[in-house]
C-alpha cells in the first residue's frame, strides 16, 4: 500500500510538470463551458443537466488522452524496466497510476464547480442532481481511466494507446443509443452494458447500487486486464 | 549468493539464453562478457526478475525468483542498459522518489541522497531535468539509483557506456570499492574493463557459456602463445626471418610493415618460457639497429575472439 502511495504521488506530480495537464484541462473547460452555456439560457432552467449529459462523450475523448502515456511512455523510454525491478509488484504500479489518473480527473472537474455556484445565483438550483452528477462523473472517470490504463499497457505507442482507449470508451458511451435496430428481447441486456445508460440514472440524482456496481466493475475489469497484460509481457 | 540453474529464455522461437549454469559468491565481482546479441542483457534481466525464464531457476540467497521476487528486489540494485529514467523529472526528485520506494524515510533520505551525490559526482546537476543531462550524467544518476538502498547485490548492465575516460576510471573505482563487501555483476563488451575490475569472467556466446574462470586463469590457459614485436633498422626481411626462426622457442615470424628502412615483424613464441633474451642475443651479433622490442601482453581480447568466433 505504501508503494501505491509513492507511485501515485510521483505520477500525479508528473502530470503537472509537463504542459500536457494544463492543455488538457483548458480544452476540457473550454469545450464543456461552450456547450453548456450556449444552450443554458435558451432552456431557461436552473439545472446542470446538459452539463452532465455531455460528460460521457467528452470524457471518452479526454480520459484516454490523460492515461495514454502512463505505460506506453515508460515502455518506450525503457524506464519500465527500472520501475519493475524496484521492490514493487505490478499491481502496485497499476493501482498507483490508476489513482493518479483518477485524481487528475477530479482536479480537472474542480474548476467546473463554478457552474453550479453561478447557476445557484441565477435561479433555484436543486443540489441533489448536482451531487449525484459529480459522483457519476467521478465514477465514470474511474471506469474510463481503468480502460485507458489497459489500452496504454498494450503498446509502447501513445497514439495507438489513445485510439484503443477512445474506441472502447466511446463504444461504451454510445452502445445504448444504437439499439433501435436490435430485437427488443436483447434491448435490456445491451442497454445495461452502456455507460451512458447508467450515468444518466446517477446524474438525475438517483444513486442506485446497480449503477455504482456497473462503474466499479468496469474499473475493476480494466485494472485487472492492465495488470494481466503487464504480467504476460515478461 | 546467487545460484543459476539451467536458465533458458526463448523469445518466440529465438533462443536468447540456452541452459546456462553458474554460481556467484558473496563479495565477488563477476563480469559477463559476450558479443552483441549473446544474451548478456537477457541473463541480467532474468536475474533481476524483470523477465521470466522460459525454464530453469534463479535463487538469490534462499529466495527463488518465482516465489519471492519482492524479497530479491529489496536486496538487489539494478542499472539497466543505457539508464532509462524519467526524462521530465529533476535528478533530485527522481532520487527522492526512488528513496521513498526503497523505504528510506525522513531524515535518512536526504543524507543518503547527499552521500550518493558525492560518490557519483551529481551535485552540480541535481536540479536539472534528467532528459537534459548528457549521457554520462544520466548513467551516473542511474548508478545512484541502483545503489540507493546500499544493495547486497548490484547488477550493472554496461555501466561505463557513454562515460568519458576520467569517469570510467572513477566508476571502476566505485565498483571495486563496492565489490569488497558486496556482490557485483556487470556486463560489458569492453574487455579491458572486465580485466581491470572483475575477479571472475563469464563469457557467453549465442546464449551459451563458453568460459567461466578468473581472468588470470583464462589468460594462462589460452592459446599458449606469446607475441613479440620487433622493429629493426638496417635489416632485410629474408635474413631476419632466417635468423630469428632459428632461435629456440620461436614458432614463427611474420612481416608487418617495411617503410623508411624500418622493418617491423611479429615473432610468435611458446608461452612457457620467455624467449626475448635469446632473440636479443641473436640480434646482438648482427649490425641491425633495434628501434622497438616488446612482448604483447596476452590479452583477454585474443581469448575472447578465440572463444566467440563464428564457425
Amino acid at each position: 500500500m505504501q508503494q501505491v502511495i509513492h507511485i501515485f504521488k510521483k505520477e500525479f506530480s508528473t502530470y503537472f510538470i509537463s504542459p500536457i495537464a494544463y492543455i488538457v484541462i483548458s480544452i476540457f473547460l473550454l469545450v464543456t463551458g461552450w456547450f453548456f452555456f450556449t444552450t443554458f439560457f435558451l432552456n431557461d432552467q436552473a439545472n446542470l443537466r446538459y452539463f452532465f449529459n455531455m460528460q460521457p462523450i467528452i470524457l471518452s475523448f479526454i480520459i484516454p488522452a490523460v492515461t495514454m502515456k502512463l505505460f506506453s511512455e515508460e515502455m518506450n523510454i525503457g524506464s519500465y524496466e527500472t520501475l519493475l525491478t524496484l521492490p514493487v509488484t505490478s499491481l502496485d504500479v497499476v493501482l498507483g497510476k490508476f489513482f493518479a489518473a483518477l485524481a487528475f480527473c477530479a482536479a480537472m472537474l474542480l474548476p467546473t464547480l463554478a457552474y453550479p455556484i453561478s447557476v445557484s445565483f441565477l435561479g433555484d438550483l436543486d443540489f441533489g442532481p448536482v451531487i449525484g452528477g459529480y459522483t457519476g462523473v467521478i465514477l465514470l472517470g474511474g471506469a474510463f481511466s481503468a480502460i485507458g490504463l489497459f489500452a496504454s499497457s498494450l503498446t509502447r505507442n501513445q497514439i495507438i494507446a489513445f485510439i484503443i482507449g477512445m474506441a472502447i470508451c466511446f463504444s461504451l458511451t454510445m452502445i445504448d443509443k444504437m439499439l433501435f435496430f436490435l430485437p427488443s428481447s436483447l434491448l435490456g441486456f445491451f442497454s445495461y452494458l452502456g455507460a451512458g445508460y447508467h450515468f444518466q440514472n446517477i446524474s438525475k440524482g438517483i444513486i442506485d447500487t446497480r449503477d455504482i456496481l456497473y462503474f466499479v466493475s468496469i474499473s475493476f475489469i480494466g485494472l485487472y486486464a492492465a495488470n494481466l497484460s503487464l504480467k504476460v509481457k515478461n | 549468493m546467487i545460484h543459476v540453474e539451467n536458465l533458458t529464455k526463448y523469445y518466440n522461437t529465438l533462443c536468447a539464453v540456452d541452459q546456462i549454469n553458474f554460481d556467484i559468491h558473496k563479495g565477488e565481482i563477476l563480469g559477463l562478457l559476450g558479443p552483441n546479441g549473446a544474451g548478456k542483457t537477457t541473463t541480467l534481466r532474468m536475474l533481476t526478475g524483470f523477465l521470466k525464464p522460459t525454464t530453469g531457476s534463479v535463487r538469490v540467497k534462499n529466495f527463488s525468483i518465482d516465489q519471492n521476487a519482492l524479497e530479491i528486489k529489496k536486496i538487489l540494485g539494478y542499472l539497466p542498459e543505457s539508464a532509462p529514467l524519467y526524462h521530465d523529472m529533476l535528478a533530485f526528485d527522481y532520487l527522492n522518489y526512488i528513496a521513498s520506494i526503497r523505504g528510506i524515510d525522513g531524515s535518512k533520505k536526504l543524507e543518503r541522497i547527499r552521500e550518493l551525490s558525492d560518490i557519483c559526482g551529481l551535485s552540480s546537476i541535481m536540479h536539472q531535468p534528467i532528459g537534459e543531462l548528457s549521457k554520462g550524467y544520466k548513467q551516473r544518476v542511474g548508478l545512484a539509483h541502483a545503489m540507493m538502498n546500499d544493495p547486497e547485490i548490484l547488477v550493472l548492465d554496461e555501466p561505463t557506456s557513454g562515460l568519458d575516460p576520467n569517469q570510467i576510471v572513477e566508476i571502476r573505482e566505485i565498483i571495486r570499492k563496492i565489490g569488497k563487501e558486496k556482490t557485483v555483476i556487470l556486463s560489458t563488451h569492453i574487455l579491458s574493463e572486465a580485466e581491470a575490475t572483475c575477479d571472475r569472467v563469464v563469457i557467453i556466446n549465442k546464449g551459451k557459456i563458453v568460459a567461466d574462470d578468473s581472468t588470470e586463469t583464462l589468460k594462462q590457459s589460452a592459446g599458449g602463445q606469446a607475441v613479440v614485436n620487433l622493429s629493426l633498422e638496417n635489416a632485410g626481411y629474408d635474413i631476419v626471418e632466417k635468423e630469428i626462426t632459428d632461435v629456440e622457442g620461436v614458432t614463427g615470424v611474420t612481416k608487418i610493415d617495411e617503410t623508411n628502412g624500418i622493418l617491423k615483424v611479429k615473432i610468435f613464441c611458446k608461452n612457457d618460457n620467455d624467449c626475448r633474451g635469446k632473440i636479443y642475443n641473436r640480434i646482438k651479433r648482427t649490425d641491425w639497429v633495434i628501434m622497438e622490442f616488446y612482448q604483447e601482453a596476452q590479452s583477454l581480447e585474443n581469448i575472447f575472439r578465440e572463444l566467440t568466433k563464428e564457425n
